[in-house]
């Protein structure tokens, strides 16, 4: 597969580190009434759809950018790539 | 020479070349495959088949070859399963027939032919069901013996592998007609192609018929063809390739045979080159593969594909005999029989399965009649054929040449999701949609039956693929070639065959496939696995368009309706050797040195491997006669003097930043916000689940500047999960991070004298008293007259200790330095076993105790755990189940009287059942203390730190043995931590 990086363009995906889901991104509130619920949810319950996913990728052999890869698990067809941070920071993260 | 070798073809008649067949010498011609040059000398028995050992000949003239599998070569280089068909003909060429018991005429295994009532379809799962205990003993050994294909040679092989990365405009997959006009088009339109033809030579079906292309012949046009190509910078021709591959987004995997037409590479050439290609767009002009008709003994060597017995006589100037019959049933088969006689080979008879069918000048053709049998042991000596009228008769004959149709070559276009759809007019399966992103067809390979088409699609499908890039080409004059059309009708087997064979390899016959259906595996899936139809080294590209017609006509759907088998990657099959490129033996994956290697390999130190890492394990002195005495005597001289080691292999992750306090914070379960500049503190992280992950220290050398340690194990894990948490989960931090591992070379001086040593190479403005540099005090200092180093007062032996790092390149200086200084205070150089001893004795956890199912509670650690910041894994770490009244404890272990305690023993109660019901804990870590003189272990105890005192049994089941320990603190030395603070 060929991950299209916005900052470095197309690289192999045997430059990059796999993950999974990006809803990793959404890590829960420690503060929250449910927490631990929360935090469990967001550990151990993952979609798994057939069709577009929104995925973790690490280029690790590059240059150490976390990426959301958004893939069509049935015909590995790339659609979009994002740097995780800017995800990240668009969901609110760290405000 | 041999009555079998006819005149022309693209061989050279003037160049001899010696090979040897099972012993005996033979010779051939410079452009001879191995099967033509065995055609061309009478001989026809090639092979035994998988099963039942039945004598077989060359079926076809490609790749697809089911029967021809012969061992090529000797000695290491032996190569078993190589199609006859496929290998280049060189001088002193040396080839053995396989799967034989005795000679390849009297394989005593043959037997199993004459038993084949018992060898059926399914044979194997109803027959050796029972008695079950003489699986093991009997039954599999004797097939294991009986069946399978070649030996391989159990030595290195001593050749080179390669790999290699190409990029293209336009991949062009085949040269044939279609190929050929596809890259000309596109080469002359300045597009990068690559054109990749598994044969020797490029051409495909044009240096295999007599078609003229305008005033040219097949072979002359193809040369006028390549040479323009060669002429093209932007054209890359590989010959000897073979795409066997079609991966996601248009990259390809294909081999390059660079040297298997030599008997031994070229100085410096690899043997085979696997290629991974990058393509904008690729065409698939892979061609067709014939298929044969199943009759009664159709597999007697000499029955052979119709358009291989064509090629093996154009091409090759080869014959399996004198005499051939001809058995068709589309006009295909009857070109076949003009070539054969125009280059004088006789051909009686042509049988034809259609009722009304072409006449042919001066030979006899069997409308409407169908080969009824054959007869022959070794090779056909004669056809029975049942005529229209319903009577027989018997042709003398040496070979069969059998057209059934022709077959789109399929592979590539099914690597992804592509499923085949079925075409009335060549009835055969061609490329439906869903090819491989940027992939197209042409030619014959979309079913395009003529040569004139197969050009017209060829450059047409490399003019729509350059224009889907954005690049304009234009198809140009194409020849003028033969433009028939198809004549074909459907015609799979003949009726009421005893054994009529559909896949030649695995031993499929029609009656197989019969009794499949009968026994209920109507599926396509079921049929391929019960049967095995299409399942050999072949994959059935002969075979598995019959298989499903049989199907069809039992279940009485149309073959569309009973489905169709796909193809996955390889291809055709390929060398494990191709696959590891270069990755074998010592360069399987890249071995790292310590900036201290090559001193301590001086010293004739034992390494080794944690990682990729090699590590100083121990120095031996001369006398000493077993590792553990090395290992004592490091132990004993760093507890009584100072002792060096190596810890460069630990992760070191440089951490930067306004924000890098309240970042290490988040990463650590224990705090970090108020550790002070000049100090270090160990930490512990967690994964989000609550288990315990990683351990090291963090030490502060400016307000915003920290440098993280991690076990060697999980550097790069650790730095990958640091970044996750700094890009992903807190991207508002001010906070950079590098890894510095191999930036820094470290060591640990360690023992009562370990000041003493250093005050000797710090430089003297730089204080280490105990008063000005405690115990877990850190900072940068310089060394030796103005080297910058960094100095950490920390202690994994439970010594007085420091760790002191220099920028890498002065690590084998640095180390050579403190021997000279150290000599006063005996220095000894320890190994990893003698830290791990150390360790132990101070009872500080590793990977051994971080082992993925443990949390800081079970560690011990429960209370560094904070509860008033947010980090990762503190949530979940305060789940009940993790938080049990007796969950494990680490505690220590003493053996009681004599004896060894051994890691991954299972702790029992004193006395009472030894079962898995009864296990309150297991052994994570053993060693011999020489302190203690004692052996030592620690151990995870259900309530263990409530129970030391208490004797329990140290069980091994796997090795074992059965050990009283007593539980006792897991600090065996100096649990005040005294000698730390010294």
């Amino acid at each position: 597969m060929i991950i299209n990086h916005p900052l470095l363009g197309p690289r192999d995906a045997a430059e990059f580190v796999y993950l999974g889901d990006a809803g990793l991104i959404d890590r829960p509130d420690w503060q929250a009434d449910d927490a631990a619920q929360a935090f469990h949810d967001y550990m151990y319950l993952r979609d798994n759809p057939a069709g577009l996913h929104r995925e973790l990728w690490f280029h690790e052999q590059g240059d150490r950018s976390w990426l959301v890869v958004t893939r069509n698990t049935v015909t590995h067809e790339i659609t979009n790539v994002e740097l995780a941070r800017d995800v990240a920071i668009a969901q609110g993260r760290g405000q | 020479m041999s009555i079998n070798r006819l005149t022309g073809g693209l061989i050279d008649h003037a160049s001899p070349l010696q090979f040897t067949f099972d012993g005996k010498t033979f010779e051939g011609r410079k452009g001879d495959t191995l099967a033509s040059a065995l055609l061309a000398n009478d001989v026809r028995l090639m092979g035994r088949s998988f099963k039942y050992h039945r004598p077989r000949g060359v079926l076809s003239a490609g790749s697809e070859e089911p029967n021809a599998l012969v061992e090529l070569r000797s000695g290491a280089r032996r190569e078993p399963n190589t199609r006859a068909t496929t290998v280049e003909l060189f001088d002193g060429l040396t080839a053995d027939s396989q799967n034989r018991l005795g000679s390849l005429k009297f394989d005593a295994l043959g037997v199993n032919d004459v038993f084949h009532r018992f060898f059926a379809a399914g044979f194997y799962y109803k027959t050796f069901m029972w008695p079950k205990a003489f699986w093991e003993k009997l039954y599999e050994p004797m097939i294991r013996h009986a069946a399978g294909l070649g030996s391989i040679s159990l030595q290195d092989d001593p050749d080179v592998y390669d790999k290699g990365f190409l990029h293209c405009d336009l991949l062009v997959v085949g040269a044939g007609p279609a190929g050929l006009a596809a890259a000309l088009t596109a080469g002359r339109a300045g597009a990068r192609v690559i054109l990749a033809e598994e044969d020797f030579l490029l051409g495909g079906r044009l240096i295999a018929d007599t078609g003229t292309l305008t005033d040219m012949s097949g072979a002359d046009w193809v040369g006028t063809a390549q040479a323009e190509l060669a002429t093209m910078d932007n054209v890359r021709i590989m010959p000897r390739t073979t795409v066997v591959g079609a991966y996601d987004h248009g990259v390809y995997g294909a081999v390059e045979r660079i040297s298997d037409h030599l008997a031994v590479p070229e100085d410096g050439k690899p043997r085979q080159v696997f290629w991974r290609i990058y393509s904008k767009r690729a065409l698939v002009c892979a061609g067709a593969i014939e298929r044969p008709i199943a009759f009664e003994n159709n597999d007697r060597p000499g029955v052979m594909l119709a358009g291989a017995v064509r090629a093996y006589a154009n091409r090759w100037a080869a014959t399996p005999a004198p005499s051939v019959v001809v058995f068709t049933n589309n006009d295909d088969g009857h070109r076949t029989a003009a070539d054969l006689v125009a280059k004088g080979v006789s051909v009686p008879t042509i049988v034809d399965t259609r009722d009304t069918a072409p006449d042919m000048q001066g030979t006899e053709v069997l409308a409407g009649a169908q080969i009824a049998d054959t007869k022959g042991r070794l090779g056909v000596k004669s056809v029975t054929v049942k005529l229209i009228n319903g009577q027989t008769r018997v042709i003398p004959c040496g070979a069969v040449a059998v057209s059934g149709g022709w077959n789109p070559n399929l592979g590539l276009t099914c690597h992804q999701r592509g499923r085949p759809v079925w075409s009335e007019k060549i009835l055969s399966f061609v490329p439906g949609g869903d090819l491989p992103q940027g992939q197209s067809v042409a030619g014959a390979a979309n079913g395009e039956t003529s040569t004139h088409s197969a050009l017209a699609s060829g450059a047409q499908g490399a003019v729509d693929a350059l224009e889907s890039i954005g690049l304009t080409a234009q198809a140009g004059d194409l020849p003028a070639a033969e433009d028939r059309p198809v004549s074909v009708s459907p015609f799979w087997y003949v009726q009421g065959a005893k054994r009529a064979w559909v896949d030649f390899q695995n031993d499929v016959t029609v009656k197989d496939i019969k009794l499949s259906h009968q026994e209920g595996f109507r599926s396509v899936e079921h049929l391929k696995r019960y049967t095995t139809l299409g399942m050999a080294t072949d994959q059935g590209k002969t075979a598995n368009l019959t298989g499903l017609a049989v199907m069809a006509e039992l279940t009485g759907k149309t073959i569309p309706e009973t489905g169709t088998t796909i193809f996955r990657p390889p291809y055709t099959p390929v060398a494990m050797g191709a696959l590891a490129g270069r990755s074998v033996g010592k360069a399987f994956h890249p071995t790292r040195l310590t900036p201290s290697h090559h001193w301590a390999a001086e010293q004739g130190a034992e390494f080794v491997e944690v990682g990729n890492w090699l590590r100083a394990q121990y120095f031996p002195r001369p006398g000493e006669t077993h590792w553990r005495q090395a290992v004592d005597r490091e132990v004993l001289a760093t507890r009584s003097s100072v002792g060096v080691c190596d810890v460069t292999t630990l992760g070191k992750i440089d951490v930067q930043g306004a924000d890098a306090a309240a970042f290490l914070n988040k990463i650590y379960a224990n705090g970090f916000a108020k550790l002070a500049v000049g100090k270090v503190r160990y930490g512990l992280m967690l994964r989000e689940d609550g288990i315990a992950y990683d351990d090291g220290t963090a030490a502060r050398l400016a307000e915003d500047h920290f440098v993280v340690t991690t076990t060697t194990a999980n550097a790069v894990p650790v730095y990958r999960n640091m970044e996750f948490a700094r890009q992903c989960l807190w991207p508002d931090l001010d906070v950079q991070l590098i890894s510095t591992t191999e930036a820094w070379a470290q060591y640990a001086v360690a023992g009562p004298n370990a000041r003493k040593l250093l005050q000797k190479i710090v430089d003297p403005e730089f204080d280490i008293t105990n008063d000005a540099f405690p115990f877990m005090a850190c900072g940068e200092i310089t060394v030796g007259g103005g080297l910058r180093a960094r100095l950490f007062r920390i202690s994994f032996s439970g010594e007085l200790a420091f760790e002191i790092a220099v920028p890498t390149r002065y690590g084998d200086a640095l180390i050579r330095r403190l021997m000279d200084e150290g000599q006063e205070f005996d220095l000894t150089p320890y190994g990893t076993e003698a830290l791990g001893v150390m360790r132990i004795e101070k009872g500080h956890a590793t990977g051994a105790e971080l082992n993925g199912t443990t949390t800081a509670l079970n560690l011990g650690m429960g209370r560094m755990v904070s509860k008033k910041k947010d980090c990762i894994g503190n949530t979940l770490s305060e789940r009940d189940g993790l938080n049990t009244a007796d969950a494990l404890a680490l505690v220590g272990l003493k053996p009681k009287g004599d004896g060894q305690i051994m890691t991954g023993s299972h702790l029992m109660a004193a006395s009472g059942p030894v079962d898995a019901a009864h296990d309150q804990g297991y052994v994570t870590s053993a060693a011999y203390s020489p302190i203690l003189e004692s052996s030592i272990g620690l151990a995870f105890v259900k309530n263990g730190s409530n129970r030391l005192g208490e004797t329990m049994r140290a069980v091994n089941p796997l090795e074992g043995g059965e050990l009283l320990v007593e539980l006792v603190s897991a600090h065996f030395v100096d649990p005040e931590g005294g000698r730390l603070r010294d």
